[in-house]
């Protein structure tokens, strides 16, 4: 339950980051620490106490497996989260390209 | 291995990157085979192969590295990393219906087993890292016709 | 106990990441949170995930680094200052109240449900053949999710050339036409 509390503190701290700050890189920030601790909730739902990652072994019969599906889940989030990372930082430097800022109250001029 | 001398970085990091350049490609690819006996897989095994082209362009300077891999390849390579992979799920039709394994399972532990897995694994390892490294060649191609101006 | 200090880590790590002065020593923080994901991915026995996260975090990296690089501005703070951090912090204890409610319906830490996964693990070897049974889930069992997986990349991917390509297809074709 203490675990729950600071993966959800980690998230509070990246909303924050976004909501407050008015530079477009902290922002971006703020959304990789938001992706950070939503793949740790993930993977903390499905671990098991004393258990054993979810590959067979060769020579005996493991059974307290960890649960594999978060795990899956969170491997296809963590690229697609490199991917959209990517895709932010370059409408970023587009921004910064055309008004010469990353302040987002600056950019207020809206020709296209 | 013909460049321009002053492009890229210092010499050390020149002669360190032309030894490790193939052996980050060589595990990448030893990651890529071995997505289901150990751990690694498509994703993570795509991303090493990225990385070591990515490699090779901070250390030489874009010329060097989109002369290995151009921008048009790259994006043709990915397309048909997706095309192989939707391939492979329409190839379940012939076992019954979508994503079925057609091929034979084989015994566990060896490196040809689990049917199509390992053919998935190539396709989604062709499709992640030539698609990172193509958003990495944009994004410098733009670095660099910036400062021409 | 392990996981704790990983987490307490990370956490002080987002502050400093978040109130840093100059943007290259925020990418770094974020740089050092990551690394410290990966470290708990290890401590919760998901050796895909640690590999997988390793990787990204370095690469992310590199291109956050490029793109902050001789780019940084001094933060002025102006305007309304104060209004501004007390909304945004009223609306943050909001969120956290409602979703500290919701944290207690979950299973305890240590005892998750198992009852979609219990036929994976029982027989997962024997029906696909592969011995790494999250292989196993996101290539066979849920192969739908990969596929979609690869469309968005796909589109990322797309969307990155159309943003970042020097000239519009329009100019082009005119210059040819001229000449």
């Amino acid at each position: 339950m203490m675990i729950y509390l600071l993966c959800l503190i980690l998230f509070c701290i990246g909303l924050y980051g976004v909501l407050r700050k008015r530079n477009i890189v902290k922002i971006i920030v703020g959304l990789g620490i938001i992706e950070y601790s939503m793949n740790l909730f993930f993977v903390l739902l499905g671990y098991r106490t004393h258990g054993r990652s979810p590959i067979e072994a060769r020579t005996e019969n493991v059974l307290n497996m960890v649960d594999p599906l978060p795990q899956a889940v969170v491997l296809t989030s963590i690229v697609i989260s490199l991917a959209v990372t990517a895709l932010v930082i370059s409408i970023a430097i587009r921004i910064y390209e055309y008004y010469g800022t990353f302040d987002i109250t600056k950019i207020k001029r809206l020709k296209g | 291995m013909r460049h321009n001398p002053d492009a890229g970085m210092s010499i050390i990091v020149k002669t360190v990157t032309r030894l490790t350049v193939g052996l980050i490609l060589l595990f990448g690819i030893y990651i890529v085979l071995h997505g289901h006996i150990s751990p690694g897989g498509g994703f993570a095994g795509g991303v090493i192969i990225a990385l070591s082209f990515v490699h090779l362009m901070l250390a030489f300077g874009k010329d060097v590295a989109s002369r290995k891999l151009s921008k048009n390849i790259a994006s043709n390579l990915e397309a048909v990393g997706a095309l192989m992979f939707l391939l492979i799920a329409v190839a379940g039709f012939f076992g019954g219906s979508f994503f079925v394994n057609i091929l034979e399972k084989g015994t566990p532990f060896k490196l040809f087993s689990a049917g199509t897995m390992l053919l998935n694994n190539v396709a989604i390892s062709l499709k992640v890292g030539v698609g990172l490294f193509a958003i990495f060649l944009a994004l410098v191609i733009l670095e660099g016709s910036k400062k021409k101006k | 106990m392990e996981l704790y200090i990983l987490l307490i880590f990370m956490i002080f790590g987002a502050i400093v990441a978040i109130e840093a002065r100059d943007l290259l020593s925020s990418v770094i923080a974020v740089g050092a949170v990551g690394f410290a994901l990966c470290l708990a991915f290890l401590v919760l026995k998901a050796p895909d995930l640690a590999i997988t996260q390793l990787v990204v975090e370095i690469l992310c990296l590199i291109i956050l680094i490029r793109a902050t690089i001789n780019r940084d501005l001094p933060l002025a703070i102006e305007g309304r200052w104060f209004f501004n951090t007390v909304s945004t912090i009223v609306f943050v204890a909001v969120f956290l109240f409602f979703a500290y409610t919701a944290l207690k319906e979950l299973p305890a830490f240590g005892d998750p449900i198992m009852s979609v996964v219990k036929r994976y693990i029982e027989q997962g070897t024997t029906e696909t053949g592969a011995v790494n049974l999250v292989s196993a889930v996101i290539l066979d069992f849920r192969a739908y999710d990969t596929l979609g997986e690869a469309t968005v990349l796909f589109a990322s991917v797309i969307g990155i050339m159309a943003i970042l390509r020097r000239k519009g297809r329009k100019k082009i074709e005119e210059k040819e036409d001229a000449s």
